[in-house]
């Protein structure tokens, strides 16, 4: 079961997505404890593995640091959807081999607290809650080769060998 | 076929004769400019991947400067990481302590940037560079990882954006006021994924320095890059600072070359601006916040942390005391010694302002400056977010140098032109 936690919001950047009073570290599970701390404090209390997050224009706007993937991957966040991303932030998902959905429907079909089950093949978010089916834009060839090899670093290793 | 310069650039960055918007390239890097907080992460990814090598150990650059001097033992420990990987790899420019100082400032200033070329580096605004009419960008752990192995990265060219900046500033408003000007009416999306072209006569006036406040905030626009042609201007510049590698190639825009947009500024009319919180977005003119009580001023930064900056500070505090906390840092050593020897220092200690070590510091919420819950700070650098200088209930007011010295006169957000 994913929950969609929902913020009604644009240019989420990545000072609340992870501050950088805790950019001291680059452990996943040490920056998951932070992660959108100065959006929603409670949001790392709620958050369960597979929920997803969803959210307005330019997410992730702000710093080049990885930190905000690995904060939101490191909660549990399977994927974050929203009507854009920042660019920085979008590269940095995608090296992590981190699937994200750009839609701009997406935030006005799901509530708080909405389940969703996603299909990224097929393009489509259905919520289970409201039965209403979303369609997307999987992402293209280039991010879905980065992402099907883990990441931009395993791709690299597998181009090394 | 008419192109962009960012598109030329990029076209011989990946070996064409041509790139249009849109276009996945694999491009050559010419800099890698590596930091503190984002490249040990990247390190680390090589080392466990059985991939640490660097493409080339004279095209790497490395400065720690976000937490530098190191401001906590976690900070410290990612120091020797930097530290430990610069050695191992012989990095021929690796800035230490005494010489390190804010990358944006020290690259240019230490000749690492030239016409032409492609920089990268794991910092947002990295974009920067983009004033001495080269390719620049911000980028993540993982690129800059596979830069710094490969000496290439993917990109996709982005379609370009013309902000022509017409007429001339007018006394006491500066380049910082032109870009909050500029993102104020675009907005903090406006340039998303876009490059920043910007031309016109109010450019030929300024001088480099202030040309890197305007590209050093592209990002806040959301764009990739930002860009200036190249002019006597430049040339000057980097024959002052340009030391091993002097030869570079000029790249112009055609003539016809394509751009998604272009955006006329009437510099004359911009007034001195505030960016207020929380998003660089938020500028309006001085005249409709002034009087705003501050509790911190910060000078410093990628964006006006240079020695033209201090000089307007120091020109406006001269023989007058600062009513608030207020926390000069210069953004690297050798401006720190240019400031002393100019007399900046006594002026800056006589009205009762702090000078910091080059650092990053408090312009992201680090150390040197940080602020308490329902503070509020005028702060020459590039970011108003929430929490971005602190507790995430403080408050962080973006404007220019003389904007910011005239606030920490009057102890609230002042309009400097009384002082000029």
């Amino acid at each position: 079961m994913s929950v969609a936690h929902v913020y009604d919001r644009d240019h989420i950047n990545t000072d609340e997505i992870i501050p950088a009073r805790y950019l001291t570290t680059d452990d996943e599970a040490e920056l998951a404890k932070h992660c959108l701390e100065d959006l929603d404090v409670e949001f790392v209390k709620k958050v369960k593995p597979g929920d997803v997050i969803v959210a307005g224009e330019n997410f992730g706007c702000g710093s080049s640091r990885e930190h905000a993937v690995w904060a939101i991957r490191g909660v549990g966040v399977q994927t974050v959807i929203a009507k854009s991303f920042a660019r920085i932030f979008y590269r940095n998902a995608i090296n992590n081999g981190f699937y994200i959905i750009e839609s701009p429907d997406a935030l006005g079909k799901i509530n708080d607290g909405d389940e969703l089950e996603i299909d990224y093949k097929a393009g489509l978010i259905k919520n289970k809650t409201t039965s209403v089916d979303i369609n997307f834009k999987p992402l293209p060839d280039f991010a879905l080769e980065i992402i099907k090899a883990g990441g931009l670093i395993n791709k690299l290793v597998q181009k090394e060998r | 076929m008419s192109m962009t310069i960012t598109e030329k650039i990029l076209a011989k960055a990946a070996g064409k004769e041509k790139v249009v918007p849109g276009e996945l390239i694999d491009a050559k890097i010419d800099v890698v400019m590596c930091v503190d907080v984002t490249t040990p992460p990247a390190i680390s990814m090589l080392v466990e991947k059985g991939i640490d090598k660097v493409f080339d150990p004279e095209r790497i650059v490395v400065t720690p400067d976000h937490f530098q001097p190191a401001k906590d033992i976690k900070s410290a420990e990612l120091h020797k990481r930097l530290d430990e990987w610069a050695r191992r790899h012989k990095i021929k420019y690796y800035y230490k302590l005494g010489r390190a100082g804010v990358c944006h400032a020290l690259l240019p200033e230490q000749g690492h940037i030239r016409p032409g070329e492609v920089i990268v580096g794991p910092d947002s605004h990295t974009c920067t560079y983009g004033a001495f009419a080269a390719f620049s960008t911000g980028i993540g752990s993982t690129d800059v990882a596979a830069a710094i192995a490969t000496g290439q990265l993917w990109f996709k060219v982005p379609a370009s954006m013309k902000f022509v900046l017409n007429g001339s500033l007018g006394t006491g408003v500066y380049s910082k006021d032109v870009i909050l000007a500029v993102i104020a009416r675009i907005g903090t999306d406006g340039a998303l994924y876009r490059a920043m072209e910007f031309v016109g006569p109010a450019l030929a006036e300024m001088s480099s320095e202030a040309r890197m406040t305007i590209t050093n905030m592209a990002i806040e626009a959301g764009a990739k890059s930002g860009i200036i042609g190249f002019d006597e201007v430049t040339k000057q510049y980097l024959d002052e600072h340009l030391k091993e590698k002097t030869d570079y190639t000029v790249y112009e825009s055609d003539e016809d070359a394509q751009y998604v947009g272009v955006e006329e500024f009437d510099c004359s009319k911009i007034e001195p601006m505030v960016a207020l919180p929380h998003l660089p977005s938020g500028g309006v003119p001085i005249a409709e916040c002034a009087g705003k009580e501050m509790d911190q001023a910060y000078i410093g930064s990628c964006t006006n942390g240079r020695i033209e900056d201090l000089r307007i500070v120091a020109k406006i505090l001269e023989g007058k005391q600062v009513a608030i906390r207020t926390i000069v840092v210069p953004a690297t050593p050798t401006i720190w010694k240019q400031a002393k020897d100019e007399g900046l220092f006594d002026i800056f200690y006589d009205a009762g302002c702090v000078i910091a070590a080059p650092t990053c510091g408090a312009c992201l919420g680090g150390f040197m400056g940080v602020l308490a819950a329902g503070e509020k700070c005028v702060s020459t650098t590039n970011r108003n977010f929430v929490g971005r200088m602190g507790h995430p209930e403080s408050e962080v007011y973006l404007a220019s140098p003389a904007t910011a010295a005239a606030s920490a006169v009057e102890g609230k957000l002042a309009d400097p032109r009384k002082y000029l």
